[in-house]
């Protein structure tokens, strides 16, 4: 199935968790958050929440600003 | 700790917050940071790029200064709230400095968005320290509302053209019951001083350091335009007079 990961198209087999989708998309593992459809995913939940078709991922970190 | 800036409850020495953005390198800015003898550094939210690296993140750890997560480019309050959550999760911290701008060419913030967003997040428990317009009557109604300090521009941002009007800025020390912090439109330490001398807690300021030909040594100039500004604004300034009054007794021929 497809989903958007930071406004791009990926492709992930049926069932892929965030944590799953992170790891295949190579972000770092620590300071990072995660939005799935608009919405805050706590780490803890990136296991146990799974991906459907056309979802949106938003992963942020926190650069140089302000 | 003598004479510290106090945020909800959170002590700090240093009554500068210094911004992260528009340095050159890496190590420009850890130089800056540590010569600008800060406790809290302000950082964006941004998507991470894949296989990118944790640079800012790194180095807040390694030199113990805390972060203040911002909502830099949010030009809604809905968008604002999604950031802050992220950063909250993102930095474990519930201290946000909330900026909901109104476009790109004044970077001014949007009163109505900002208001709304800085409810909704003191709702949701966060610590919200709010950039926002020199206008006495928003500063009022975004510490009505909840917020821990108010952060007035004192010029549109990265712009360096100092305290534009300062008697709304005094006008907006004067009533404020928390903390206000001068936040954007610094050029020099004399801007810097100046905030603090007409009540200011606090400056919070970037590119006037990371842009600056020698951010370190504008850092270290920075740091004591803040420390003087303080110590002025304690000791109480003479009056201001038309005409000059001699300091020395008489004339020595008569």
């Amino acid at each position: 199935m497809n989903i958007t990961i930071n406004g791009q198209r990926h492709e992930v087999s049926e069932g892929t968790s965030v944590a799953g989708a992170l790891e295949s998309f190579g972000t770092p593992a620590r300071g990072v958050a995660v939005a799935l459809d608009g919405a805050v995913v706590p780490r803890d939940s990136w296991q146990r929440t799974t991906l459907h078709e056309d979802a949106t991922v938003e992963v942020l970190t926190a650069v140089q600003g302000g | 700790m003598d004479d510290p800036l106090v945020i909800a409850g959170r002590e700090f020495g240093s009554r500068l917050i210094m911004g992260t953005g528009g340095a050159a390198s890496m190590t420009a800015l850890e130089q800056a940071l540590i010569a600008s003898g800060t406790e809290l550094t302000t950082v964006a939210m941004r998507r991470a790029d894949a296989g990118g690296g944790t640079g800012v993140f790194d180095l807040l750890h390694r030199s113990g200064i805390d972060p203040l997560p911002n909502t830099a480019g949010c030009r809604s309050a809905a968008e604002a709230v999604l950031t802050a959550q992220l950063a909250r999760e993102a930095l474990a911290t519930n201290w946000i400095k909330l900026e909901v701008v109104v476009d790109e060419q004044t970077l001014l913030p949007d009163p109505v968005e900002l208001v709304d967003a800085a409810e909704q997040l003191v709702d949701q428990g966060f610590v919200v320290l709010a950039y926002t317009n020199d206008d006495p009557a928003l500063a009022s109604k975004l510490e009505q509302v909840g917020c821990a300090a108010v952060m007035p521009l004192g010029s549109p941002i990265g712009t360096g053209l100092g305290i534009r009007n300062t008697h709304n800025i005094e006008m907006i020390c004067s009533r404020a019951t928390v903390p206000v912090v001068l936040d954007a439109g610094i050029g020099t330490a004399s801007d810097a001083a100046l905030a603090m001398e007409l009540g200011c807690d606090a400056v919070l300021l970037a590119s006037a350091v990371t842009r600056a030909s020698d951010p370190e040594r504008m850092a270290a100039a920075m740091r004591s335009g803040v420390e003087a500004g303080r110590l002025a604004a304690q000791a109480g300034r003479i009056p201001r007079r038309y005409w000059a009054q001699a300091s020395s007794p008489g004339r020595p021929l008569e």
